[in-house]
């Protein structure tokens, strides 16, 4: 769901294959028919964007006809927790959950509490909304004081238990307004319903796989949430053959979310300081609250060690580590957000390394405009990609809005080294960390991703030497005395040198660390990443193990490293009962055996290892020693799973069904239109296409969706300079309907343009039975795709489809909603030039489109959410 | 023996070749195959085959178009308002109305018809930018909007994808017809054309009976799938059988192959797939069984693959059979006609 795993994770696809030559059924749920539909055994159509009302029907089957797994959701789930009796659900409110402040956008979330909890001192949804904060709280778990120890009623009964909130949330989430809302026929949606229980029990489990089609939306991250109860109800997590699955969309993008470039996060998914953060005692206590169980309490010994690894000697008890000489955030520096900043002058500088946001990121145009507004851009790819050659190719050069003589952004384009060029680990989906080789020199100025780092940072410590400015004292204390490789100035830094700092090391001896278990918070360790900790133990480049699967047992556990601690299952002491035995002989993974007074089994156990399973710990610990035997989520402050979220997100407890920000239709399930929290920047220059119960949304009838094709590789950059890949998909091109087709008189293999109140795009149509109308809510829906691969250089070259998308994201982690908006699509070439400019007027004054369009959040409240000054 | 026609048991050693490992080929299995092009990609990666033509055929996602001289695998890619076995193709109850692909086939055929060379160029030529005129077809009234289910509302859907490749036939009609010995049977049964020695006459083109073998424009000469003999000859198996990630394209021992198909039939019948059928592994056929044979869901024409095909070489000693009495006959005549004269 959310995934068209064949074509974009077409290696990964084999194990599904193999699955299903095993017997195992394979459903595939997309707007459109695929080549991963095409071997599955059964497809079901959605509405792009109506996931959660999807699932969302699957939970209330599961809960109607009691096929969850009672022991499991007892025993390792919230569901017992009772809810602060002043929690108002959607169901009470039309949408809404209690606290919603309509000025602000955001919820005073304190009445989602757990009864007998106290909410943190200072919750501003309104401050978190800005800094993305519940993002930051994935390592540790969002922080709920005393959680442990709040009400619970294990029979399940209590209106105000977990179980009994959820059953109400859903209970009109039924077959009926399944179809409504996602025009998928009931019979379809009752199929999965049936196939998803019947494999979901002591002997059974099934897999769930998602990737950007569920992400990518205003209430992304309540998709995930949605499935994850799901597999929470069903038993399905931590148990093999079961788990959520996210496919990442690149060779290491979940490397770099682990080792991260996002603004919110350090290592390890520590979270990055912000103003309020005077010191680090002051940070620590923020990532912990009273009675906080599992690893996540241990936070000082990765922080401390990471601070060490960063600054070294410099670190020490007396300057808190270094702590000082970390940024702190002060505001939204999301991409987007940064993106505008840039067209208002804010920003004078841009790094873009591996990424081509000219064609890659939404709302393409915001992205070009932004980046000529620049003094100086540095660009290192593989090939001079349309974000190097904005400013004399760009769209915007022929409708007049950037003009190459008088465009002031001085570009840099530095040749990178490709993957065979250079050598490093790659974290796949699975966090498997494997070692690559170098396999051939790099070419001409070609250099790795660590040679210009290593370097950059050698050059501008040599600048700043002698400053005695405070803002240069972070730079010049980093320990930046990597081991080099190759003699002279332009030495190549060593990758294996910086996997062993990744790891960490015991100072006092400087051996390298087994595991994540030694870290301390008195500096005498240093860490990279905590949780990759262990990736060298035994002084053994564990990523680089390459035993054959034939030499070795089921879980190929000799095969690369999967952090944490070459753990292939998380959270795997679910796998076995309350008393710590296997659920069942077939479904066996990790189990208590008592003559040795320890985990054991196929997997290393995710649980402290000699933690019995009947253990009850005292009062007053804390960390992984307030574990209860029975608390298999070792990084949730309670030891729980949460099918009810009482923190951590800002846009409800619960997933609820709310419409993309850009839909056809009115949300048949509540009164409240769409993601009441979710972030708009209402500015002239990032219009939005009306949604009911705006007027003019018939502008843009259709359901808009963009996507990947095999053939090419995202942006573009390094597909589209290739011949072999060129040739076997050379042009942009639209999917229709048969039926979308007659109504709007396109032709296959004719000229159509797609138009938002953003872009028109120009494109070839493919009339395909593979795409079929919907019935939404008594109307029909046609949705239209388009690759998203296509840009103005290479061999082949196209409008850029995200042009076509606004900025709009989700309130939790600012992820944008690209995955959905609506259009409309005519047949014929677009205009160019100022004819292009005179049609997106025109259809933005026929849709009655003005700055506040669209930032109406709260559908009862209508206050506007526009930007100062627009 | 079989030198012509018909079975053959050990092709390399009719060939000469004294001592020689066993015969290999291919066995795809399209019902594996996801269409990903990965076997396109590795076979012009490892033999260099240049470019073939940046054209959006139309052909769903098909823009190889067949094979060719520079294109020695081709994926096809056929819509079908059929389902296959027990798939559900999930489009029952939608608010559909007919199928479209009569009318996208309507559209690729007329522009296949106006290539030059009868569509053998697909992926090496662009296609004429003709843009058929929109027809606004429009759809007949019904009570609720699109409310189109029912006889015309189509539900029937399958999606086939299948990897084509030369055939290393048994009894190979290019190879029986080549008169510069630029092409030959390997010690592996496999049949490769070197380019150093063609010189391009094309009696391979017309002797193939799929329609593999083509010559390159630039030079002349013939071009096809060597089955990847210079890795196989190191112990590798052949770059687009390495490059499947589903395991659709299988390398290996002919025989083994061979019942490893058979197994696999077996299973998908079991499941309810009986249009499933082996294309190509009967050594009783044509061209005396293929080195490449494949799995099919639909009739091979499906795929653009002949139905019936045959070496011409099965129809020689019959021919010279007939042309022999013929010929004979002519003498005899000739004969008869002196006799008959010198009576005069």
């Amino acid at each position: 769901m959310g995934s068209n795993m064949a074509e974009a994770h077409p290696v990964g696809f084999q194990w599904v294959m193999e699955a299903k030559a095993r017997g195992a059924r394979v459903i595939h749920i997309d707007p459109r028919f695929t080549r991963t539909s095409a071997v599955a055994d059964t497809y079901v159509p959605i509405r792009a964007g109506s996931d959660i009302a999807f699932l969302g029907g699957v939970i209330r089957y599961v809960l109607d006809n009691d096929l969850d797994f009672r022991e499991y959701v007892a025993a390792y789930t919230n569901a017992s927790f009772l809810v602060r009796e002043d929690f108002a659900d959607t169901e009470d409110l039309d949408g809404l959950f209690s606290g919603y402040d309509p000025d602000t956008g955001t919820y005073d979330r304190d009445s989602w509490f757990y009864e007998g909890t106290e909410p943190p001192r200072d919750d501003d949804g309104d401050r978190a909304k800005t800094f993305s904060e519940p993002f930051q709280a994935g390592a540790s778990g969002a922080g709920i004081d005393r959680a442990a120890e709040a009400e619970r009623d294990p029979t399940l009964q209590h209106p105000r238990c977990v179980f009994q909130v959820l059953k109400r949330h859903f209970a009109r989430y039924t077959p009926e307004m399944v179809e409504r809302v996602c025009g998928t026929p009931q019979e379809e949606f009752l199929e999965v319903c049936r196939a998803w229980t019947a494999h979901s029990n002591r002997d059974r489990t099934t897999a769930l796989v998602y990737s950007v089609g569920w992400t990518q939306h205003s209430v992304g991250a309540q998709y995930i949430r949605a499935g994850a109860i799901l597999q929470l109800l069903l038993g399905n997590i931590g148990r093999p053959g079961g788990g959520v699955f996210a496919l990442r969309g690149h060779a290491s993008i979940q490397g770099s979310t682990d080792i991260p470039t996002l603004f919110n996060l350090l290592p390890g998914y520590l979270a990055m300081p912000n103003v309020s953060h005077t010191d680090l005692d002051a940070w620590i206590a923020d990532q912990r609250t009273g009675g906080h169980k599992g690893y996540g309490y241990d936070v000082d010994a990765y922080m401390v060690s990471l601070l060490k690894e960063y600054f070294g000697d410099a670190a020490t008890p007396e300057n808190d580590f270094g702590f000082g000489w970390l940024p702190r955030i002060d505001g939204d520096h999301g991409t987007y957000r940064t993106v505008m900043d840039m067209i208002d002058g804010k920003v004078s500088g841009y790094f873009v390394l591996g990424q081509n946001p000219a064609v890659g990121s939404a709302h393409g145009k915001l992205q070009r405009l932004g980046m000529a507004n620049l003094d100086w851009l540095v660009v290192r790819d593989l090939n001079e990609i349309e974000t190097a050659t904005f400013w004399r190719d760009s769209p915007e050069i022929e409708t007049g809005e950037i003009v190459p003589e008088r465009c002031r952004t001085e570009v840099f384009l530095m040749p990178a080294a490709s993957h065979v060029e250079k050598e490093g680990t790659f974290t796949q989906t699975q966090r498997m960390l494997q070692w690559r080789t170098k396999a051939v020199e790099p070419t001409g100025d070609r250099r790795s991703e660590l040679w210009f780092a290593y370097h950059l940072g050698r050059l501008v410590r040599e600048r700043l030497a002698g400053s005695t400015q405070e803002r240069d004292e972070p730079i010049l204390k980093l320990a930046w005395d990597y081991v080099t490789e190759g003699e002279g100035v332009w030495v190549e830094p060593s990758a294996d040198d910086v996997l062993r700092r990744i790891n960490g090391h015991d100072l006092t001896t400087g051996d390298l660390l087994p595991s994540y278990l030694g870290l301390k918070a008195d500096g005498s360790t240093s860490c990279g990443c905590w949780i990759y900790s262990g990736v060298y133990a035994d002084g053994v480049n564990q990523a680089a193990r390459r035993k054959p699967h034939t030499e070795q047992g089921p879980y190929d556990a000799e095969w690369g490293w999967t952090w944490p601690m070459n753990r292939r299952v998380l959270y795997n002491r679910a796998s076995a009962d309350p008393e710590g035995r296997p659920w069942s002989e077939r479904k066996k993974l990790v189990w208590w055996d008592a003559d040795e007074g320890a985990w054991t089994g196929h997997d290393i156990p995710d649980f402290p290892r000699t933690t019995p399973p009947g253990h009850r710990p005292p009062d007053d610990a804390t960390g992984p020693a307030a574990l209860s035997g029975d608390d298999p989520f070792v990084m949730q402050p309670d030891g729980k799973a949460w099918l009810f979220a009482p923190h951590g997100l800002l846009d409800g407890p619960l997933p609820t069904h709310y419409e993309p920000h850009e839909s056809p239709v009115r949300n048949p399930l509540y009164r409240q239109q769409g993601n009441p929290t979710r972030k708009v920047y209402g500015r002239p220059d990032n219009p939005s296409n009306p949604a009911p119960p705006e007027h003019g949304s018939e502008v843009f009838p259709y359901v808009l969706t963009a996507a990947r094709l095999t053939e090419h590789h995202t942006a573009g950059g390094m597909s589209r300079q290739l011949p072999y890949l060129s040739e076997l998909q050379p042009a942009l091109f639209v999917e229709v309907s048969p039926e979308l087709a007659r109504e709007r008189g396109l032709a296959h293999l004719g000229d159509a343009h797609v138009v938002t109140s953003r872009a028109a795009v120009q494109a070839r149509v493919v009339v395909t039975d593979r795409l079929a109308p919907l019935r939404v809510d008594d109307r029909v829906v046609h949705q239209v795709w388009l690759p998203y691969h296509f840009g103005h250089t290479g061999l082949v070259s196209g409008d850029v489809v995200n042009d076509l998308f606004g900025v709009v994201q989700d309130s939790n982690v600012f992820i944008q909603e690209s995955k959905v908006a609506t259009c409309d699509v005519r047949p014929g070439p677009r205009p160019r030039g100022p004819a292009l400019r005179a049609l997106l007027d025109e259809v933005r004054a026929a849709a009655g489109i003005t700055v506040e369009t669209g930032t109406r959040i709260a559908t009862s409240h209508g206050v506007p959410h526009t930007e100062e000054g627009s | 023996m079989n030198r012509l026609y018909g079975p053959l048991d050990d092709v390399a050693g009719d060939a000469g070749h004294v001592e020689h490992p066993p015969r290999v080929g291919f066995f795809t299995d399209t019902s594996v195959c996801i269409g990903c092009k990965a076997c396109e990609v590795a076979c012009k990666e490892w033999n260099a085959v240049p470019e073939d033509g940046l054209d959006l055929l139309g052909m769903s996602f098909d823009n190889t178009g067949m094979l060719g001289a520079d294109s020695w695998r081709h994926v096809a890619f056929v819509e079908q308002a059929r389902v296959t076995g027990r798939q559900d193709p999930g489009f029952a109850g939608l608010p559909t109305g007919p199928s479209g692909i009569p009318e996208t086939a309507g559209a690729v055929e007329a522009r296949l018809e106006a290539a030059p060379r009868g569509g053998s160029e697909l992926g090496t030529e662009p296609l004429p930018p003709g843009r058929p005129e929109p027809q606004a077809l429009g759809m007949p009234g019904f009570d609720r909007p699109g409310d189109l289910t029912g006889a015309e509302g189509r539900t029937d859907f399958r999606w086939l994808m299948a990897s084509d490749v030369c055939k290393h036939c048994t009894h190979a009609g290019c190879l029986d017809v080549c008169p510069t010995g630029a092409l030959f049977r390997t010690e592996f049964g496999t049949v490769v054309v070197q380019q150093d020695i063609c010189n391009g006459c094309g009696y391979c083109v017309s002797g193939c009976p799929y329609g593999v073998i083509d010559r390159r424009q630039h030079d002349g000469r013939a071009n096809k799938c060597t089955l990847c003999y210079d890795r196989i000859g190191d112990g590798l198996e052949p770059a687009c059988a390495k490059a499947c990630p589903t395991d659709s394209i299988q390398f290996g021992e002919l025989d083994e192959l061979r019942e490893r198909a058979d197994r696999r039939l077996a299973q998908l019948h079991d499941l309810g797939v009986g249009e499933a059928r082996l294309y190509g592994r009967d050594p009783d056929d044509g061209v005396g069984g293929d080195g490449a044979f494949f799995l099919l869901l639909d009739e091979p024409e499906v795929y653009g693959l002949p139905p019936d095909p045959h070496v011409p070489t099965r129809d020689a000693p019959a021919m010279w059979k007939r042309a022999g009495q013929a010929a004979a006959a002519f003498l005899l005549a000739g004969v008869a006609a002196f006799v008959a004269g010198g009576r005069r």
